[in-house]
């Protein structure tokens, strides 16, 4: 048995990544940032805008994402998520792009509490990034 | 029997049209193979989407305050059908037989007293439903602009279809698309996605879940989710299939017309020979004559 667990990322357009030697996950969980390891009980849950950390023998990832659903379950990791991006292949122009964007969103006043407080999250998340 | 000359000129004309069929049949196939491509990539994210969907309605104990968008308004009098075709034709009975399915399923709908509602996505469907059911549509959406079906633009299609949806305006929601499944067949489809129908699939495992935060929460939040993925399904195989029933209708056209210019020359030929015959004929019986 290898010390790790499978995960796999996908959007609506494809299968993003799979990974199968992580060895930790964190996802920004709507109630908070939550690490899974190997063995976790299964859970579902969503997430907020924020930072994706996949630990593996590989190397660190670092995936930037708005929105998604994370499900596990016997040692497999799945993340559906139609936005995402890869810090590795984030230049600064497309930071501030995408949080020129999230500002904008955040600054309007004709939407709910919710999908406020998301802008304001990713506005937050984004400029940690710079 | 037609002039040398016409033929000559049916000849020329039918030629450049199989030219025309010919680039167009090339043309569908590199786009197919793209279409196809995505289609098949996109399938991993509705199927994960339903599974969660399925072990999460599973897992909900209260059914009764369940979530309308999963259990229905508890009616079902009011019928909303999204008919998703192309924007462009050419493309042999792509488009006639997802309206001839809608068509079947409207009309049981409507001898069943139930009231009926279209949201047309894609330019063709709109022209041939107008003309018989012109009052029941209530929008119609085309997708000109966008190059390829992206889900920046079914998201639209679902929120508007949620939006229609806790307005009251409908009971039950019906998309139709055309599944590929390979080049030469595409099978129409019928997919109820409000409320969901999660019948016959009884698979799931027993295992329970944790949830965070809890089923309702989770559930309110991925039910309009899932209505733009299935709709973005329906968009991806929908524009796989238009590709393929392009590439064969176009193939099938420069077929024909490759024939018919063989029989065409077969016919000019023999014109000619008829013409040269009949003038010797004419030559030597008139030097006989002397």
């Amino acid at each position: 048995m290898s010390e790790g667990f499978k995960v796999e990322i996908v959007n609506p357009e494809k299968s993003f990544l799979v990974k199968d030697d992580v060895s930790e996950v964190v996802v920004p969980a709507f109630e908070g940032e939550m690490g899974i390891l190997k063995d976790h009980i299964s859970i579902i849950s969503f997430l907020k805008p924020g930072i994706i950390k996949i630990l593996s023998k590989s190397g660190d990832e670092n995936y930037y994402v708005e929105d998604g659903i994370v499900e596990f379950k016997n040692n497999n990791l799945s993340i559906l998520t139609s936005t995402i991006f890869n810090l590795a292949d984030m230049d600064k122009s497309k930071q501030q792009d995408l949080l020129k964007q999230a500002e904008e969103e955040a600054n309007k006043t004709d939407i709910n509490d919710q999908s406020k407080y998301l802008a304001d999250q990713k506005v937050e998340v984004l400029k940690t990034l710079n | 029997m037609a002039s040398l000359d016409d033929l000559k000129k049916r000849i020329a004309s039918v030629k450049s049209t199989q030219k025309i069929t010919k680039a167009m049949k090339m043309v569908a196939a590199a786009k197919l193979r793209r279409a196809q491509e995505s289609a098949e990539k996109g399938r991993p994210y509705s199927e994960k989407m339903n599974n969660v969907i399925l072990n999460l309605s599973n897992g909900i104990s209260d059914k009764e305050n369940a979530p309308k968008l999963l259990s229905g308004t508890g009616q079902e009098k009011t019928h909303l059908c999204v008919v998703m075709t192309s924007d462009r034709g050419l493309c042999g009975g792509f488009n006639s037989n997802i309206i001839k399915k809608a068509k079947s399923y409207f009309a049981k709908i409507l001898n069943e007293g139930k009231e009926l509602k279209i949201i047309t996505v894609g330019s063709k469907g709109n022209d041939q439903l107008k003309r018989v059911y012109g009052d029941k549509i209530i929008e119609n959406i085309s997708f000109k602009e966008s190059k390829n079906a992206n889900y920046f633009d079914a998201d639209k299609v679902g929120k508007m279809v949620i939006e229609k949806f806790e307005a009251g305006e409908f009971d039950v929601c019906t998309i139709f698309y055309n599944q590929f499944k390979n080049v030469i067949t595409q099978i129409p489809q019928a997919q109820q996605i409000i409320p969901l129908n999660n019948e016959g699939e009884e698979n799931s495992s027993e295992e329970s879940y944790e949830f965070e935060p809890d089923e309702d929460e989770i559930l309110s939040n991925l039910l309009p989710k899932n209505i733009s993925t299935q709709i973005f399904k329906a968009m991806l195989e929908n524009s796989a299939s238009e590709q393929g029933s392009r590439m064969s209708a176009m193939d099938n056209a420069t077929r024909n017309a490759g024939e018919m210019v063989d029989k065409l020359t077969i016919e000019y030929n023999r014109s000619r020979q008829a013409a040269i015959t009949k003038e010797l004929i004419e030559i030597i019986s008139g030097a006989e004559s002397l």
